[in-house]
């Protein structure tokens, strides 16, 4: 027992010293570091960073996208501003340019109705007149056959007698009406 | 050994574990080492674990993750980002992304081993592993510091610009021993060191609890839920500083890296 207990003292003391490392477990490390070393250069970083690369281009490449969505978007937009700007502003000019011509039209038609009921009023006058004048005329020539028939058969007779002068008008009075009524058929 | 001497020891007296606990016999002994240990079984099943689930995360490579790319994404656009990008910056701290990626979690995994039931053993409690890391941080920093400034980066690492000439045989021997001689034994000795007193009072904590649960004193076995209530305290710190310490050890050898590549302007 005695025995066995120093030599487990020397023993101890041999080992000890924690800071005397043991030869075979610092290999163990050296190697078992060195192989994951190994895999992690290999395989390890190399997969980790190429996601990460794949990512950041995606993440990158969608905003790029969205930018240039957004720009074209905005774009479109602009145009369709100035394109409804433009079409007010026709719609605007079309408008006055109606209203304007439709005050002309107007105007052209009043002139020219205007100017009809002159020219009618004119025709009408010019008729009248020339009847009046015809009628003058033909008046004028009739009252002086008349006068002149009349005068003629006066003087023709006796005016002495009444009874005979009296006879006289009523034959120019007999000759007027059947004169009228072979004038008339 | 101590283990098979302790019950014959006299059972009134509370004999703690010691650092010789630390040496767990060897699953597979041979010749006059050690052999082949729990912790290199650790080891080797880190490697494969960290290799297996990050290949898993990140093999489907899709652009909107599920659940475990999501993950591993995180996860390695923590190291990425937060340590990477944020400390060497510029536009080629993407080089150096997978040694601190492999560093934080080959670190991050081994140390959490000490948290997990059963396993309940930090690789890095035994200072081999830590040795080793820090090696690599060494050699890394100073061969980028050479790559990057030619054999004058020794000069821009020692002597400060902007001293004054009599100040310089205090500061350069003072930068000297700094940066080339106490930075990895600090860098390694940390790690190891906040492992190993973790694990120790882990241990502690468990051998006390059972020492209080087997003595006939009825005061002496409720006392150990005092302890227990302890060592759930001390265990979830644990957890906490096994992070922590993953990331620190990442985070420093980021900022060596950047002061290699950076020397003429420090």
């Amino acid at each position: 027992m005695n025995q066995l207990i120093i030599s487990a003292a020397t023993e101890g003391e041999a080992k000890g010293n924690p800071l005397i490392p043991n030869v075979w477990e610092m290999g163990v490390v050296l190697v078992g570091f060195a192989v994951l070393m190994y895999i992690v250069v290999k395989f390890v970083v190399p997969m980790f960073e190429k996601t990460f690369a794949e990512r950041a281009e995606a993440i990158e490449g969608g905003i790029a996208k969205a930018e240039a969505a957004q720009a074209e978007a905005s774009a479109a937009l602009e145009e369709y501003k100035q394109q409804l700007t433009d079409a007010r502003a026709e719609a605007n000019r079309i408008r006055e340019e109606a209203r304007a011509e439709g005050a002309q039209i107007l105007a052209d038609l009043k002139a020219k109705a205007a100017a009809e009921s002159a020219r009618i009023t004119e025709q009408a006058h010019a008729a009248i007149e020339s009847e009046r004048q015809a009628a003058v005329v033909s008046l004028r020539s009739e009252v002086g056959t008349l006068a002149t028939t009349l005068a003629g058969r006066i003087v023709g007779e006796a005016l002495t007698d009444d009874e005979r002068a009296a006879r006289v008008v009523d034959r120019f009075l007999a000759d007027l009406e059947t004169q009228s009524a072979g004038a008339a058929k | 050994m101590i283990a098979l001497a302790l019950p014959a020891q006299d059972s009134g007296s509370f004999t703690p574990p010691g650092i010789d606990e630390m040496h767990l016999p060897a699953i597979l002994p041979w010749g006059a080492h050690d052999g082949f240990s729990k912790q290199m079984l650790l080891v080797i099943l880190s490697v494969v674990i960290i290799a297996t689930f990050f290949i898993l995360a990140a093999r489907k490579q899709q652009l909107v993750p599920g659940k475990l790319q999501f993950a591993g994404e995180m996860a390695y656009g923590f190291v990425r980002n937060s340590i990477a990008k944020d400390i060497i910056g510029g536009k080629d701290f993407i080089k150096y992304v997978p040694l601190l990626f492999s560093l934080f979690f080959f670190i991050l995994v081994n140390n959490i081993y000490g948290a997990i039931p059963v396993i309940q053993l930090p690789s890095f409690s035994h200072v081999g592993g830590a040795y080793v890391m820090a090696a690599i941080v060494y050699v890394t920093w100073i061969a980028i510091g050479l790559k990057k400034n030619g054999i004058k980066y020794f000069k821009l690492a020692t002597v400060p610009s902007g001293v004054p000439w009599y100040i310089l045989p205090i500061v350069v021997p003072i930068e000297i021993i700094s940066n080339f001689l106490v930075r990895p034994v600090t860098h390694s000795l940390r790690l190891f060191a906040t492992m190993l007193a973790g694990h120790l009072i882990v241990m502690l904590a468990g051998s006390g609890i059972e020492f209080l649960v087997m003595q006939e004193n009825v005061l002496l076995k409720g006392a150990s839920v005092l302890v227990l209530v302890g060592a759930i305290a001390m265990y979830m710190l644990e957890a906490l500083i096994m992070a922590l310490q993953a990331y620190v050890f990442t985070l420093l050898t980021a900022i060596y890296i950047e002061g290699a590549l950076h020397a003429d302007s420090h």
